[in-house]
């Protein structure tokens, strides 16, 4: 439904993405991740037309988006990172604007409109003006008026940042719901949560697509074992065996330890360099691996190379 | 027409009538201007400060004193004790101009010698200079006909010789506003189409709605259309304003056709949209808009022909002005409004604006893209 050959978009100083390629296939929700300036919105913006790409081709429903940006305009819903609708309409007249210049019929438009309300909560506030909604209905706001021309390819950049976690969840309710009517979806998320809910995901670091499957697979395929260990002195603990053999990577959350080792056996060779230390560490276990750990160390060998 | 256009078009009406404060000021500004130009913008000078010193104190020196304070050019508010006090006073500029009538006026005039008179004046400011000069230099003349009627009994007038009798036409007071008003109309034209055009285009812009607006099947055209089209009838509302104004408190005359300065001051708006667009495809932030399109203004308010008379520029400015639309639309409205001519007048204005409008325009839709880059 959707693929990326070789895409590359400079800006004057920047490369923002670097020879990006990747398919989704109709009915998929796809998620993309990365840190900060990792390139994912502008991977959305050149599929959404918004920009065209410096080199590479970027097809929707096998459109080409340079030479037929109309057609594929027609196919998709683009929801941009920050809130894009006009804060001084209401919520209806939002709607409404979005749906005219779409030119989508007005015999059903009425029922859309109220349909979309209902299923995104928003009836009772659909006079209120967008800019004095929260920022969850805001987001849900958004996520409606891209649905008012009903596309088969949603492209959303960070929908639920920011919104409180009942609304988040509300919010991928939504989205399962559209998903089942068979829209094929791209989603950037920075909660990997949401990323393991995805039929697959890509991980973007530096304008590259460093990893690229269904999350279960990323997470089994990790080829490392994660620890967990407890102490008063995490940080020093830390410390103490970041550069051991056989460490990947540790990280501190409270008095929780976390640790990739390349095998399990290592947790007496650890064990060792914190009492040589004098530091207290208990309660060391082997736990499963999580979505963000695969992330986490595929950032840091790719660093490395 | 066209519904999306006219959706834009539903769109930005909202947008200016929720921002009350914005529309105020929209209906207000062309009130203040005509009044601060109406009234400060005045080259009608009279009653210039005046002191006199009259070292003479004779009938006939007070008979000139009189002369001058009955012309309404000098207002003379007192006399001085000596020269010098007249030298302090200028200086200072309490007074515009000093009259010294020196000892022996009297004696000189009764013996029909030549008597002479101090006229000082105060050039700091041209203008005022310029009308105080040649008035006193009038009156003198008039006053000096008077003695000379009087010595030889006959009346000179009537002894042949040239008079001199000019007549002023469409303007026959030489009222400043009639000058103005009409100018008023053009600037606030200009003014509203540019900046508001700028603004508007900027905001889509700086409040991210573009990124929503690209990916739908908005035509770059259809979007500047319909953002404008609201403005534009806002300017023509103002343009009544100023019209209706004009001619109940200014007194200012509409000999012309109203339709004929509408239709042309359509053309006009090609220019000054042409000129916001260009604007907003410079401008990154609404307060960048609104500086450049002041500076858009400037050219306008200066070498426009709008206070400043273009004959008295030098060649290269003058030539420079050719590109200044209002020019154009200056001389249109004067022409219509105070002298009452027909389109038959102003073919190479209209000319001028066909060119100048479409040029802009074209110039500034290059520039402008529907587009995140
Ligand atoms: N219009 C632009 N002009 C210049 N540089 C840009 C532009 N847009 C993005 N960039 C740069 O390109 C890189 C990728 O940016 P992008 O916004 O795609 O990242 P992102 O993954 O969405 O980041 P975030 O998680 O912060 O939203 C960044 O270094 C950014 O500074
Ligand atoms: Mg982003």
């Amino acid at each position: 439904m959707i693929s990326l050959q070789g895409v590359t978009k400079r800006f004057a100083a920047i490369t923002a993405i670097r020879d990006l390629s990747f398919t989704v296939q109709a009915g998929q929700v796809f998620g993309l991740i990365g840190p900060d300036g990792a390139g994912k919105t502008t991977t959305l913006r050149v599929t959404s037309t918004a920009m065209n790409p410096t080199a590479g081709r970027v097809t929707v429903g096998d459109i080409d988006t340079v030479r037929a940006p109309e057609a594929v305009k027609q196919l998709i819903g683009y929801m941009p990172q920050r809130f894009a609708l006009y804060p001084d309409l209401t919520v209806v007249e939002n709607l409404n604007f979005f749906a005219d210049i779409f030119g989508s019929p007005r015999a059903q438009r009425a029922e859309l409109i109220a349909r979309l309300l209902g299923f995104a909560r928003l009836t009772e506030f659909q006079t209120r003006l967008a800019r004095n909604l929260s920022g969850g209905m805001q987001k849900k706001l958004a996520l409606a008026a891209t649905l008012m021309h009903r596309p088969r390819v949603l492209l959303l950049d960070e929908p639920t940042t920011g919104v409180d976690p009942v609304s988040r969840r509300e919010f991928w309710d939504l989205l399962t719901e559209i998903h089942l009517q068979g829209v094929t979806i791209i989603i950037t998320t920075p909660y990997l949560d949401e990323a393991e809910r995805c039929t697959r995901v890509g991980l973007m670091y530096r304008g590259e697509l460093v990893a690229c499957d269904e999350p279960r697979t990323l997470r089994d395929g990790l080829g490392a074992t994660v620890l967990e260990a407890q102490s008063a002195q995490a940080l020093q603990a830390r410390h103490a065996v970041e550069k051991s053999e056989g460490v990947l990577t540790v990280s501190t959350h409270g008095d929780v330890l976390r640790l990739l080792v390349d095998r399990a056996e290592r947790a007496a060779a650890l064990q060792a360099v914190w009492q040589a230390n004098g530091i207290t560490v208990g309660n060391v276990r082997v736990v499963r691996a999580r979505l963000e750990d695969a992330f986490v160390l595929m950032l840091t060998r790719h660093d490395k190379t | 027409m066209n519904s999306r256009l006219l959706s834009i078009i539903r769109k930005e009406f909202i947008h200016i009538l929720r921002d009350p404060r914005t529309l105020a000021i929209m209906f207000i500004i062309p009130i203040v201007e005509l009044f601060l130009l109406g009234y400060a913008v005045t080259t009608d000078i009279r009653h210039l400060n005046t002191v006199v010193f009259d070292a003479d104190r004779t009938p006939q020196s007070r008979q000139l004193v009189e002369a001058y304070r009955a012309s309404d050019y000098f207002a003379i508010a007192r006399y001085a004790q000596s020269e010098d006090e007249i030298a302090v006073l200028l200086d200072s500029g309490a007074i515009r101009a000093g009259i010294i009538i020196p000892a022996g006026y009297g004696d000189n005039l009764a013996r029909g010698a030549v008597a002479q008179v101090a006229v000082l004046i105060d050039g700091s400011d041209p203008t005022v200079a310029s009308t105080a000069f040649a008035a006193s230099q009038s009156v003198g003349q008039a006053q000096s006909i008077k003695i000379v009627t009087q010595r030889l009994g006959v009346d000179v007038t009537r002894l042949g010789g040239i008079e001199i009798r000019p007549r002023v036409w469409y303007n026959p007071e030489l009222r400043s506003a009639n000058y103005m008003v009409p100018a008023v109309i053009g600037i606030i034209l200009q003014f509203l189409t540019t900046l508001f055009t700028a603004l508007t285009i900027v905001r889509e812009r700086e409040q991210g709605t573009i990124e929503q607006l690209v990916v739908t099947p908005i035509k770059s055209w259809e979007l500047v259309v319909g953002k404008v089209v609201p403005y534009i009838a806002i300017a023509f509302f103002d343009l009544l304003e100023v019209l209706v104004l004009g001619t109940f408190w200014f007194g200012v005359p509409i000999r012309g056709s109203i339709p004929l300065l509408l239709g042309l001051s359509v053309l006009f708006l090609l220019a000054s949209l042409g000129m916001g667009l260009f604007v907003s495809s410079v401008a990154r932030s609404q307060l960048e808009a609104m500086f450049l399109a002041f500076l858009t203004m400037l050219p306008s308010i200066f070498i426009g022909g709008f206070l400043f008379p273009l004959e008295a520029m030098p060649g290269w400015l003058q030539a420079i002005s050719y590109l200044v639309p209002l020019r154009y639309l200056l001389v249109i409205i004067r022409g219509i409004m105070l002298k009452g001519v027909g389109l038959g007048a102003f073919g190479d204005q209209v000319l001028a604006l066909l060119i100048l409008g479409p040029f802009i325009m074209f110039g500034a839709s290059r520039r402008f893209r529907k587009s995140l880059e």
